[in-house]
């Protein structure tokens, strides 16, 4: 995959108030998103009310909001598990293709196959129409782009969760998306543990230049990762931020904290004004 | 060996063999210790025997039937029985268990084939199938027929049970990791549901080869001209215990072979799964 060339921005003095999209390298298959009026009920219970976006190629979002805020149905819907009540939904690569059957995604849980050694685990990722050896060669190279190179022949019950999820990561990274979602992927582990994936995943995202959506619940973690966190109330789009500091990011970043401040204020607000 | 497999109760039970000044290293152990409690049986039937606390025409001696078995080996008799009732055997087991695994597998992946026929297995599992022998002579006759179905339909419910029990169980989050990263229906099922199920299956399996002794040596005791079964009932009228009871060890250890070899399978199918990780 290559990597179109970019300026990287010294400080976010220099960064201009609202083109995330040009901050980051874009990678050559990335796809925009683009949702319209978006909605989804279920039953009487509308958990989607309209929801208007567009996310440029290679630009990692991340969506936060409180539990039954709609976000994880809106990355279900993005992934084709669920079909929208109404609205639009486009994705396009900058060949100007619809690539949603390319968009991956990493679950909460690593979800891999037990009976697969960690190696063919990730060559699920590829699909079964691709050659066994060149499927191998990519799952090595996708394993290693994570760190796990020597957990190649285990079985995932040897891996600690960490690991684990590592190799979902590798199988979700192996086919090279345009976007990739993650849903909470990093809410089962150990404070320490989820630190060094922030990082793997920052840096694999900014190696690769996919789009990301990543749903949170953690708002120290989207600051950390995100160009913009879009704060989801009651299905509604509530806020919509830019963080156009430069990667890869510091935790203790007084600028970070005060962003996450106001996001934290941003999502309890509508609790009745704390 | 210790109850409690720690560290300390290891150092203990070590400390206690150097004392008795004997000494097994702990995989000889393991492996000569089920083998204690039959062979202390074996020993004091032998005994019991040859001082004469039981008559030779309730049991006989563990050297009498050795010598049944030798006897009965060299007339070529007892080779031909435990072929015919092997054969018998597992080819109700592959009839049978084929029935019952293509149907758990259609009733666990598909709404329609479930509804369809679940709740007539499950009828028809409730009734013990050894009740069908007096129609299944009727139909048969006592040929290879009667036993062919008649250990079919016994080993059909634990396995369709089983493997439908493993499908239906295979974990929906993987199903739905599977459907997301672009598999087909072929593909999901080899690669997911198959091997999630698979456990199940073997649980099913085992199950089953108990029912298909059980059933063999009903039908060949009660309605058959050759295997392990009649060999026992012909004995019986001229009195010959030893060879009546050679027929139960024969048995015995068809039965303990057929799991021995259950077990090696399962645990080469398993060994992805901890529990079978040394």
């Amino acid at each position: 995959m290559t990597i179109v060339a970019h300026e990287r921005f010294q400080s976010p003095a220099d960064a201009p108030d609202y083109e995330i999209d040009r901050v980051n390298p874009v990678g050559a298959g990335a796809a925009a998103i683009t949702l319209k009026g978006l909605e989804k009920s279920f039953g009487g219970n509308r958990v989607l009310r309209g929801i208007n976006l567009h996310i440029p190629a290679g630009q990692f979002v991340a969506v936060i909001g409180k539990s039954g805020c709609g976000k994880s149905t809106l990355l279900r819907i993005l992934m084709g598990l669920d079909a929208p009540t109404a609205g639009e939904l486009h994705f396009e690569d900058a060949a100007g293709t619809d690539t949603q059957a390319n968009a991956r995604i990493v679950f909460q849980e690593p979800r891999l196959l037990p009976w697969l050694s960690v190696a063919e685990n990730v060559v699920v990722g590829l699909g079964d129409k691709i050659d066994k050896r060149v499927a191998l060669r990519g799952a090595e190279a996708a394993l290693s782009e994570v760190q796990l190179s020597e957990k190649t022949g285990d079985w995932p019950s040897q891996l600690s969760g960490g690991q684990r999820q590592r190799v979902a990561l590798a199988r979700a990274l192996v086919s090279k998306p345009g976007v990739l979602a993650l849903d909470e992927p990093l809410g089962a582990l150990d404070a320490l543990t989820r630190i060094s994936m922030q990082e793997l995943l920052n840096r694999v995202w900014r190696e690769l230049g996919f789009t990301a959506v990543l749903v949170t619940h953690d708002v120290s973690e989207a600051v950390h990762l995100a160009d913009r966190v879009i704060v989801l109330d009651e299905g509604r789009v509530a806020l919509d931020l830019a963080i156009p500091h430069p990667h890869p990011r510091r935790h203790g970043n007084a600028d970070l904290a005060e962003l996450e401040g106001r996001l934290l204020a941003a999502i309890l607000g509508s609790d009745g004004g704390h | 060996m210790s109850t409690f497999d720690t560290p300390i109760g290891r150092a203990l039970t070590e400390r206690k063999t150097v004392k008795a000044g004997f000494r097994l290293s702990r995989p000889a152990r393991a492996t000569l210790l089920p083998y204690l409690v039959p062979v202390a049986i074996i020993a004091f039937w032998q005994l019991g025997c040859s001082v004469g606390w039981i008559s030779s025409r309730i049991m006989p001696s563990p050297a009498d039937v050795a010598r049944a078995f030798w006897s009965t080996t060299l007339t070529g008799q007892l080779p031909h029985d435990i072929l015919v009732s092997a054969a018998r055997a597992f080819g109700g087991l592959l009839v049978g268990g084929s029935i019952g695994f293509l149907l758990g597998i259609a009733n666990g992946v598909s709404k329609v084939s479930e509804q369809l026929t679940d709740t007539t297995l499950q009828m028809l599992r409730t009734i013990p199938h050894l009740a069908m022998i007096p129609l299944v002579i009727l139909w048969f006759g006592i040929g290879e027929e009667s036993k062919l179905f008649l250990t079919s339909l016994g080993v059909l419910f634990p396995v369709y049970l089983n493997t439908y029990h493993g499908v239906r169980n295979v974990d929906r989050d993987l199903i739905e990791m599977g459907r997301v990263y672009g598999m087909g229906s072929w593909t999901l099922f080899r690669k997911v549901i198959f091997p999630g199920a698979l456990p199940s299956i073997f649980v099913g399996l085992r199950y089953a080869l108990g029912i298909m002794w059980l059933t063999l040596i009903v039908s060949e005791s009660i309605a058959a001209s050759s295997g392990i079964g009649h060999m026992a009932n012909n004995a019986r009228e001229f009195m010959m215990t030893d060879v009546v009871v050679l027929a139960l060890v024969i048995y015995a250890l068809l039965g303990k072979l057929a799991d021995v070899v259950a077990r090696a399978l399962e645990r080469r199918a398993l060994r992805w799964n901890p529990v079978y990780q040394k």
